[in-house]
């Protein structure tokens, strides 16, 4: 396989909370050592509930946060806070809320021609806009688009202009953060085909941070399983949705409404709630609403095992489902 | 007698710019115990149906309908005084957003207890009971403590939970559920659907699920309407819908959904929903419609018989497997 385009090492953020005079500041680890790597033209899915860590993990690899461990390699090289201004034209994020995430006030040309503005201060003005409007069309908007404001568009017009923005300085890597959403149905199938199509025709990678497991099913290549701030699961999509090893993943499979209504699931009942981030159990993360708990998962936490499919169970489901 | 029948619900609201019809020559009867859904996407004016039927519209709406029976009770212009003795005792609710439509100045045992004293007139003692008795229902771990938390205090499954206990205090006829679990986690949502349907097997009230997510339409519901821009296109069992819809529409959100995919390229849907200003003449649907002609442009089609879903549609669609079968 070739080189990944970027990679993370025990990538951890954990960020003080509370705290005065009176009392000491207590540690929240949002993101608690994280490892994997983005290749070119492949899709990696985060997925996990609120809380788990998937925005921080976005805000890390953008480099708008710097981890307060671990480190983040670009083409193999560490990326060091000095070099952040060059390489975040590397990689680029679009974000959920597509009504949230645009300046009202700017007409969709200027909305495109910042980041150029910024980063390549030598382009003349001119070029920039021939620039902007080949970038409507190749997202499938019409050049005419460019004079208009933002309140014009529908979310998914709209949600097509953010990618637009993303892909101004043509990055290697695309973090979509949960881009589909806050969209309905109808248009949120448009806009997954512009992401395949894209993919395919800029090479680009992407990192797909989503909740919704039946699209995080339909895109990626390979999916992390987050809870609490851990990987729990990692593997090929293929791997992860027919035999989950991990009994959260499997829950959470379980959990997830299939569109058939003759399908009768075996849902897996979870009892109780995630616990707070900021107190988080010793142990494995999920032994306090797992049906498998046992003693040695409340000692220790559990690190991921395996090759290409990992979990960090002490008692992984095996292949014949229990 | 259903439970609650409705006859051609319309509601207009007054803009700056001219009128708008939100909802639009809506029917709906719901049987006791009966769990319905209404599926539609944003716009599709689902929520302001069920808004109208509570009387929790702005003054801006304007609601007509031919009939509006609920349990017995005229609701057409029925006074404020006796809509309120009605909901939230025999008729409720539950919003989409736990957090925001609790009070956050009051503990939530206060807030639940309110409709203990307002509705059935208990005594403090009976409502501290009574309140204990709804949060173990609805699973609430350690109910006693619970009472005295604000709802910033709990998490916003703990809060819906909260929501469903109030709403089911009085023990409800009718119970609707606005998005329920819109807002919430899979694996929380699973439980409070499970809650849902559980509740209703027991009371035997009837249950309508407004929701965007055709999985929950799929695991929960017995019946289905299909609204789009106001309208109702489609009524069928939930299997049959899923089947053999007979509206292109509901059709069309169907293939669009990414477990439905067999290749790498979803179908979608060309266009938007119409807006205020380019309402089509005929039927809503046309524009974006792969089988629209030129009747569909400009003839607004009726609804069909029941046996084709009372699809509002010339042309429904699968008519000869149902004729077949």
């Amino acid at each position: 396989m070739n080189a990944p385009v970027m990679a993370a090492r025990d990538l951890a953020q954990h960020y003080q909370v509370g705290g005065n005079i009176f009392t000491k500041s207590r540690t929240l680890k949002a993101v608690a050592g994280l490892d994997f790597e983005l290749y070119a033209g492949k899709t990696l899915a985060v997925v996990g509930e609120s809380g788990c860590g998937k925005s921080t993990l976005a805000r890390m690899i953008t480099m708008i946060e710097e981890p307060t461990r671990g480190a983040l390699l670009l083409d193999g090289k560490e990326v060091t806070r000095d070099d952040w201004a060059d390489l975040r034209t590397s990689v680029q994020i679009v974000f959920q809320d597509p009504y949230g995430s645009l300046n009202p006030r700017q007409r969709i040309g200027q909305i495109l021609e910042e980041p150029l503005k910024i980063n390549r201060p030598t382009m003349i003005a001119t070029e920039r806009e021939v620039k902007a409007r080949e970038m409507l069309r190749l997202v499938g908007l019409r050049p005419e688009h460019y004079d208009r404001y933002p309140h014009m568009f529908s979310g998914g017009q709209r949600q097509r202009i953010a990618v637009a923005r993303a892909l101004m300085l043509e990055p290697k890597v695309l973090v979509l953060d949960e881009p589909v959403s806050a969209l309905d149905l109808s248009i949120q199938s448009a806009i997954l085909n512009l992401m395949v199509d894209l993919q395919e025709r800029l090479n680009l990678a992407y990192l797909f941070i989503s909740h919704d497991l039946s699209v995080v099913r339909h895109v990626a290549d390979d999916v992390i399983v987050m809870y609490l701030g851990r990987a729990v699961e990692k593997g090929s999509k293929e791997d992860v949705f027919a035999n989950p090893r991990h009994p959260y993943t499997k829950a959470l499979l379980s959990a997830t409404p299939r569109a058939d209504p003759k399908a009768k699931a075996e849902r897996i009942k979870l009892t109780g709630e995630l616990p707070s981030p900021l107190n988080i159990p010793d142990g494995c993360p999920f032994a306090p609403r797992c049906w498998k708990v046992q003693d040695k998962c409340r000692a220790v936490a559990p690190e991921l095992m395996g090759d290409a499919h990992q979990a960090a169970c002490y008692f992984p489901i095996g292949d014949d489902g229990v | 007698m259903s439970l609650l029948s409705i006859r051609n619900l319309s509601v207009d609201f007054t803009t700056s710019s001219g009128s708008f019809r939100a909802v639009d020559a809506v029917d709906l009867d719901i049987d006791k115990g009966e769990l319905v859904a209404i599926v539609g996407e944003s716009g599709s004016g689902k929520s302001v149906t069920m808004l109208a039927l509570m009387g929790l519209l702005p003054w801006t709406a304007t609601v007509t309908a031919d009939e509006m029976l609920f349990d017995g009770h005229d609701l057409r212009g029925i006074s404020g005084r006796a809509r309120r003795r009605i909901v939230g005792h025999d008729l409720a609710m539950i919003f989409q957003e736990p957090m925001s439509s609790l009070n956050p100045c009051f503990q939530v045992g206060w807030q639940i207890k309110e409709a203990l004293r307002f509705h059935l007139g208990m005594d403090r003692a009976q409502r501290h009971k009574r309140a204990i008795e709804l949060f173990e229902q609805v699973g609430i771990p350690d109910p006693e403590k619970r009472l005295s938390a604000f709802p910033h205090q709990m998490s916003g499954g703990m809060n819906q939970r909260v929501m469903i206990a109030m709403a089911i205090s009085c023990g409800p006829k009718l119970l609707i559920a606005d998005e329920p679990t819109t807002a919430l986690d899979v694996t929380i949502q699973a439980q409070i659907l499970d809650l849902l349907t559980g509740l209703r097997n027991d009371t035997g009230m009837g249950l309508v699920l407004i929701t965007h997510d055709m999985g929950v339409v799929a695991e929960t519901a017995e019946r289905v309407c299909v609204q789009y821009s106001g309208q109702k296109v489609e009524e069928q069992p939930v299997v049959p819908l899923f089947d053999a819809p007979h509206h292109p529409y509901t059709a069309a959100l169907l293939d669009a959904l990414p477990e439905r995919a067999k290749e790498k390229h979803l179908p979608t849907i060309p266009g938007v929903v119409p807006g205020q200003f380019d309402r089509p003449a005929g039927c809503l649907f046309s524009p974006r419609c792969k089988f629209a002609d030129d009747k569909c442009r400009n003839v607004p089609p009726a609804p069909q018989s029941e046996a084709l879903g009372k699809a509002r549609c010339h042309y429904p669609l699968n008519v000869d497997q149902r004729i077949a079968s």
